[in-house]
């Protein structure tokens, strides 16, 4: 038992091109932090330096964005589904030295 | 690595930079990852977020928002994503990267699109200058997120087309069509 977390393509390379990870885990916190413990390489593209979740990852239980739960706070139970969802950003370097 | 793409999904790409000129645009790349080429099915232009201020901001935060506004950052909903990912999966497509725009600057990432970037995904980039859509690029964050690595772009079929600039110039000057 326990919860599944589903994989975005990009990121399936660094799980052994599985699109879904099973963890135990009784919060979403104790999941994220199991799945980057047994795949090290997913952390820098889910955390910062400082250890926080990037700002343009953004975690789903079953259909509902975390922020709007208890954060990653929120409790599990089995057969939950958590899924990492991108927010895609960019822009232009604001001081360039264009020519 | 490679992306590989249809003239006609690079007319799209050009056309919606002229269209949304002097704010950036941004869009899906549909398609399948080939041994290393990402083949490019279908092309989706995708609202930025950046032109309402307040659903930007509550989602991704701004580092200096009196110099930041959808001229020149993009955002892309995260529910939009996942609306779209379910759409081409039921198509047999996937995500395969995203492109932009870049208004009167060149097609080169920044240090904002690298530091936001996912990796494997291709980031096509669009110079749109004074309005007229130039120079296109594609880039692939390296491993460690250092860097963006170059891929080469394939354009196949078509001729690239005169045009879509001239579409595009009738379409600003009709700004409610
Ligand atoms: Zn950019």
């Amino acid at each position: 038992m326990g919860v599944k977390v589903i994989i975005p393509t990009p990121l399936r390379q660094y799980v052994g091109k599985q699109d879904a990870v099973t963890i135990n885990a009784s919060t979403v916190a104790e999941a994220l932090s199991g799945l980057t413990v047994q795949y090290e390489a997913l952390r820098k593209h889910l955390y910062t330096d400082e250890g926080k979740l990037r700002s343009f990852v953004n975690i789903y239980l079953n259909d509902e964005d975390i922020r709007y739960l208890q954060k990653d706070q929120t409790p599990l139970k089995d057969d939950d589904i958590i899924s990492i969802v991108p927010s895609i950003a960019g822009g232009l370097n604001l001081r360039c030295i264009c020519r | 690595m490679g992306l590989k793409l249809d003239q006609k999904h690079l007319d799209a790409i050009r056309r919606h930079g002229a269209k949304d000129y002097p704010a950036e645009c941004c869009g899906v790349l549909l398609g399948l990852d080939a041994e290393g080429v990402k083949r490019v099915r279908d092309v989706v232009p995708l609202k930025n977020l950046r032109h309402d201020r307040m659903r930007a901001e509550a989602l991704l935060p701004l580092g200096a928002p009196e110099r930041e506004s959808e001229r020149n950052r993009f955002l892309i909903d995260r529910a939009e994503i996942r609306r779209v990912e379910e759409a081409a999966r039921s198509r047999g497509l996937d995500i395969v990267g995203y492109y932009h725009s870049h208004p009167d600057h060149p097609a080169r990432p920044s240090d904002y699109d690298r530091e936001h970037a996912w990796p494997w995904l291709s980031y096509v980039i669009i110079r749109v200058q004074a309005g007229e859509p130039c120079e296109h690029s594609s880039w692939v964050l390296a491993d460690d997120r250092l860097s963006f690595r170059s891929e080469e772009v394939e354009v196949v079929g078509g001729e690239p087309g005169e045009k879509i600039s001239t579409d595009a110039r009738s379409q600003r000057r009709h700004p409610s069509r």
